[in-house]
């Protein structure tokens, strides 16, 4: 294995024992495998998506690579560094966003958390500065920065928490569903900014998204997980290919038509005129549109693309064998 | 409170020794202390500052607060009004008691008072935000929204102290007058482990606040009147069981050169150090076993 990987995942799986009432009085105890023996590197410098249906653990990955969470079984190293022996060293070299809650000071204005954050974290004054102003133009903080984070909206609340996470210069970043409730602008300011600061810090991203696009724009790599177990680990293109994917051509034909039937594709949908027609993502539209302009009607058509959600989402959903 | 080991520790939440500090595990205890009391200052700090950016309305709360414990005290005196002696116990006596009393539990609740806070920020999940962070969590907790407020009651409890020092008829030898702020920090000692040990059954059961708060009112409420007062029993339970007979009682009676009601020696009021030590001791390994327990929320 190189020294490159800057985060290692060997075997890793977290159990947690959960207790549940059945019946009465009477308690079962019962075990939930939130991550079920996951594996994988990431080499300094990458920004990887890690993603998942809800409940698939990853909130869990990320909290065993903070040292928050200790793994039950396989080993956990980032920088060189077992998180949950050594938290406090750890701490210093990472940052992390939780999009569900914030890591600020919650009666405190932003200015003062940051403020805090230097002094916790020794961050030189010079780097400070320019840190600061740097996160509060790439994130349009000037006007929040003397409001308590409570009073904070949720998405202002986010920038804020991105900026502390990245004012001491953290080696790796994670980030734990960092656009959740963002609004379109704020979310692609936040892109932006995460890109800039990969390309020109280095930092290593760990992502956690719903949002696919926050993915398709920021991540050239991509971990799919389901059920605590890692169910795919690689480009964003491969993803199309080992998904099956299928487009989809919308036609619309000058009048009502029995679905059609035409080699490679298939009717899937009829309304009125118009239908819906799938073929191979592999294959090309182009001889496909020419053969049923031969033979129907055609007045209109337009192809769409696999959503990446449809091909994790079967991915995920026939999983349970792999 | 059998099962205590005291084997080496180390400074790592949830495991045991590092490699770094198995060899050094002293010198690790050490270094996390003081970036713990940097980090409590810290905090502490800015949380003053923020405070005091309102000057009016804290200083209404300081009073208020010292009024309100003031309160307690009016109670003793109105008592002195009907009768001469408390158990024995003069009114100097008995404000002596008070005072000793009420500045150890003052200082615990000023300085680690806060870690109450920990239960709800277990339940509501924002510990994940404090573990992540390069400063040891307790300095954190204890430190969070610091009350300067809290200084109300202490400054009440210390001027009934310094008024029965001065009605007291004491001979001050050198050791009388080393006793008192041995057992002042001993005291406050004592009623932090309480709290430190509170805290840390937060960390399973995030509503056990109550627990903790039992014991600091009981023995705070309990150890600002003479031993006498109380039942055999009670007072035995606050020598050998929970050792709140050690804040003052034991000390004082010392200095005041009465027998102790249990008919023990002494120089017995000289172990508060020893037991404050104790204690703190153990609330330490119970908020590390406290912490190791810790597992997050599932969202
Ligand atoms: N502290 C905990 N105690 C018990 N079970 C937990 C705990 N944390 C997580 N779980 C369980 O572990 C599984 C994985 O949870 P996790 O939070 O990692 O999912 P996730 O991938 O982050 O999901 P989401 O997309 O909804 O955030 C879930 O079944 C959850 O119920
Ligand atoms: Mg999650």
């Amino acid at each position: 294995m190189g020294t490159q990987a800057l985060i290692r995942f060997e075997d890793v799986e977290k159990v947690f024992q959960v207790r549940r009432k059945a019946g009465r009085l009477r308690r079962e105890r019962h075990e939930v495998r939130a991550v079920d023996g996951i594996s994988f590197e990431v080499p300094r410098g990458e920004m990887v998506g890690y993603i998942g249906p809800n409940g698939a653990g990853k909130s869990t990955s990320v909290k065993m690579l903070t040292g928050i969470l200790m793994p039950s079984a396989g080993r956990v190293t980032v920088a060189g560094i077992d998180p949950s022996r050594e938290r406090l060293r750890l701490a210093r070299r990472i940052g992390v966003v939780f999009g569900q809650r914030t890591t600020l000071w919650w009666d405190l204005p932003l200015r003062d958390s940051y403020e805090l954050v230097r002094r916790m974290y020794r961050v030189p004054d010079a780097r400070y500065r320019a840190n600061l102003d740097r996160c509060v133009e790439l994130l349009d903080l000037a006007d929040l920065l003397d409001v308590p984070v409570r009073q904070l909206s949720l998405g202002q609340r986010m920038r804020g928490d991105i900026a502390a996470a990245l004012l001491p210069d953290p080696e790796v970043l994670y980030l734990d569903e960092p656009t959740i409730g963002l609004d379109v602008i704020s979310k692609a300011k936040v892109r932006d900014f995460l890109r800039e600061v990969n390309a020109e810090h280095g930092t290593t991203v760990l992502l956690t998204t719903h949002d696919l696009t926050d993915i398709e724009q920021l991540c050239r790599r991509v971990m799919v997980i389901d059920h605590g177990r890692l169910v795919y680990d690689g480009g964003l293109a491969g993803l199309h290919a080992i998904g099956d994917s299928e487009r989809v051509l919308v036609v619309d034909f000058d009048r009502e038509l029995p679905p059609v039937e035409v080699d490679g594709v298939r009717s899937v949908r009829v309304e009125g005129p118009r239908q819906w027609l799938r073929f191979p993502a592999s294959a090309s539209a182009a001889p496909l549109v020419a053969r049923l302009a031969a033979r129907y009607p055609l007045v209109d058509l337009s192809v769409r693309e696999p959503a990446i959600e449809d091909v994790i989402g079967r991915m995920c959903a026939g999983s349970q064998g792999l | 409170m059998g099962e205590v080991s005291y084997a080496p520790e180390t400074e790592a939440v949830g495991t045991d020794a590092g490699p770094y500090a198995a060899r050094w595990p002293l010198r690790d205890r050490l270094r996390e202390a003081v970036a713990g009391c940097r980090a409590y200052l810290l905090i502490a700090g800015m949380w003053s500052r923020s405070t005091l950016t309102y000057r009016v309305s804290f200083l209404m709360t300081v009073v208020g607060n010292a009024c309100m414990t003031a309160l307690d005290f009016v109670t003793i005196a109105i008592i002195f009004g009907h009768t001469r002696t408390l158990g024995g116990f003069t009114l100097a006596e008995t404000a002596f008691l008070y005072g000793s009393s009420g500045v150890a539990i003052g200082l615990a609740d000023l300085l680690l008072g806060s870690l109450d806070g920990l239960g709800r920020r277990v339940r509501d999940g924002t510990v994940d935000a404090l573990l992540v962070r390069p400063v040891p969590i307790f300095a954190q907790v204890a430190a969070d929204r610091f009350a300067l407020r809290r200084l109300g009651r202490l400054t009440q409890a210390a001027v009934v102290l310094v008024w029965s020092l001065i009605r007291l008829h004491v001979a001050w030898t050198p050791g009388r007058a080393l006793l008192l702020p041995v057992m002042a920090v001993s005291g406050a000692a004592i009623f932090g482990a309480f709290y430190t040990a509170g805290a840390a059954l937060q960390f399973r059961a995030g509503d056990a606040a109550e627990v903790q708060s039992s014991f600091t009112h009981g023995g705070g409420t309990m150890t600002q009147y003479p031993p006498t007062l109380f039942a055999r029993e009670l007072v035995r339970g606050a020598v050998f069981v929970v050792p709140v007979a050690f804040v003052n009682w034991m000390p004082a009676l010392w200095i005041l050169g009465r027998p102790e009601p249990l008919g023990l020696p002494g120089w017995t009021g000289w172990l508060s150090p020893a037991v404050a030590l104790a204690v703190c001791a153990l609330a330490g390994l119970a908020w590390r076993a406290g912490l190791r327990s810790y597992r997050s929320t599932g969202s």
